[in-house]
């Protein structure tokens, strides 16, 4: 096995940096990305070779900037893809797909990202793993640094849902709750990786985290039979998501694997109390202004000042998408429409992206002719405190049969008429 | 006295400083003291048209000068300007 990664390069200026652990460009502190060689992928790489693979998201190794390691691959991504025909009907989408991102190890698609800064921190000789995180990403980044025997430090602003946290100190990581918002903690972790000889992965090694995230749409073309869908709804914190959505069919494209120029439409969806992106992508502007105190209750999006957020905007605008909000009540209906029609339970941000695909659908952005997919991007479970009352036993009963009698009625027995 | 922060990505204009101490009332004044010290800066905070990069992050303490009075924002004697690549994901 081998990488094709040629190095990392500015996305603003175009400046080159060799492949090693960077946060900007130091001419105009852009975001770096790596590049590889795409015509010695395309012959090696075939839809034969990438089924051959692992049933992982490392099946699609010749596109990440680093070999898979064993010790850290939790079998993460390859996750399935299901045909959502019954909340389609709800909202009038019969060519509706659901990205079913909840079936990851830590339950989420960080572990896609994650996945590749651990493997290419270990490579670089990084022991210790770290984070800024809304929470999914510190529970990813703590289940693979210590899988592989690394330590990890994670930080997270207060007020995260107590399964999160939990789900981030039972794996032995250092969990450090600072006060104040993401993208103080974020600010923070930007000093930190200056001082501290830690793999930051969403900080010094960004450029191969955010790499991760174009698994999920080889996944996406590979599962529906070498095919890109038409329109994809992508929930958005820093943007980086919905930005390698975008690129990964280009790229399936570029080196032979799809058959078609794909044109993808590419929605975002944010909460409504933390939606910098869809403010701008409403009003028509080109700067994503930052939002100083994020509200919604979909925690793991709320970014204020997203990163991304720009190209994020300008992807979604120049592909036909849009970038739209849901409100809090909205998010938890959507959470239990999901539910009820497809047997997924999502996080929050899993009710942002299907609120949103509601929304889009009904002013018919969304087209019914279209093959649509929706991102649903991490597990409920993880955000029960967001439900409060909403999704509740329906009655305590005594264990006796006259009880669940008085609570059933008479109409539901055996023989009733 | 005002103590500027400078990012690794930077210090390489710097001579390896982390910290440069400057003279300054507000995020603009200290800024033009720090560039005065290390023209090579100049070009790297600031585009053509004298405003920050798009990708330059600044903070005066805690705050970010994009929620107070941007390059007028006060410094207070003895505070800390600090600057970041902009970078960010949950
Ligand atoms: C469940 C979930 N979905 C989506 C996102 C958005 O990711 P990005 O920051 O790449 O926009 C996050 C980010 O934390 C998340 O936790
Ligand atoms: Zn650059």
């Amino acid at each position: 096995m081998t990488t094709y990664l040629q190095g990392l390069t500015c996305r603003e200026c175009g400046a080159r940096y060799p492949a090693e652990a960077r946060s900007a460009c130091e001419e105009c502190f852009g975001p770096l990305e790596p590049t590889y060689d795409l015509e010695a992928i395309r012959a090696a790489v075939s839809r034969e070779t990438i089924a051959a693979g692992p049933a992982s998201m490392w099946r699609y190794q010749a596109f990440l900037p680093a070999e898979r390691d064993p010790e850290v691959d939790l079998g993460d991504g390859f996750t399935p893809l299901r045909r959502a025909r019954r909340l389609g009907a709800e909202l009038g989408l019969p060519n509706l797909y659901v990205k079913d991102e909840t079936r990851n190890p830590t339950h989420s698609f960080k572990d896609r990202v994650v996945s590749v800064a651990v493997t290419k921190a270990r490579e670089l000789g990084f022991e210790t793993v770290a984070c800024a995180s809304t929470g999914n990403l510190a529970h990813a980044v703590a289940a693979h640094a210590a899988a592989a025997g690394m330590d990890a430090v994670t930080f997270v602003p207060t007020g995260l849902e107590s399964g999160k946290l939990a789900a981030t100190a039972v794996y032995g990581a250092r969990l450090v709750e600072v006060d104040g918002t993401y993208d103080e903690v974020n600010r923070l972790c930007g000093e930190a990786a200056d001082e501290y000889p830690w793999a930051f992965v969403n900080v010094n090694l960004r450029p191969y985290y955010a790499e991760g995230s174009k698994t999920i749409a080889y996944e996406t073309a590979e599962q529906l039979g070498w095919r890109a869908p038409d329109h994809v709804v992508v929930p958005v914190a820093s943007g980086a998501l919905l930005v390698r959505v975008a690129k990964a069919f280009r790229d399936l494209r570029a080196v032979g694997l799809l058959d078609e120029e794909p044109s993808v439409r590419v929605s975002g969806a944010q909460g409504v109390g933390c939606s910098p992106v869809a403010t701008a992508f409403a009003q028509g502007a080109d700067d994503v202004r930052p939002v100083r105190t994020p509200t919604t209750i979909a925690r793991s999006l709320a970014i204020g000042d997203p990163a991304d957020g720009m190209y994020a905007l300008r992807e979604a605008r120049e592909s036909g998408g849009a970038v739209e909000a849901a409100t809090d009540a909205e998010i938890v209906e959507a959470v239990g429409l999901l539910a009820r029609t497809e047997g997924i339970f999502t996080e929050t941000a899993g009710g942002v992206t299907v609120a949103v695909l509601g929304k889009l659908a009904a002013r018919g952005v969304i087209r019914p002719d279209e093959t649509v997919v929706a991102y649903v991007t991490g597990m409920g479970l993880k955000t029960l405190e967001a439900y409060g009352e909403r999704f509740r036993p329906a009655a305590t009963i005594r264990p006796r049969l006259e009880a669940l009698a008085a609570f059933l009625g008479d109409g539901a027995r055996k023989g009733a008429a | 006295m005002i103590t500027v922060r400078i990012p690794s990505a930077m210090r390489g204009l710097t001579d390896g400083a982390a910290h440069v101490e400057v003279e300054g009332m507000t995020v603009r004044e200290a800024l033009d003291a720090l560039v005065v010290r290390h023209p090579a800066l100049g070009a790297r905070l600031f585009d053509d048209q004298g405003k920050v990069r798009r990708f330059v992050n600044l903070y005066v303490g805690e705050d970010d000068i994009r929620f107070s009075e941007g390059l007028d924002t006060a410094v207070p004697e003895g505070g800390t300007l600090s600057i970041l690549p902009a970078v960010a994901g949950g």
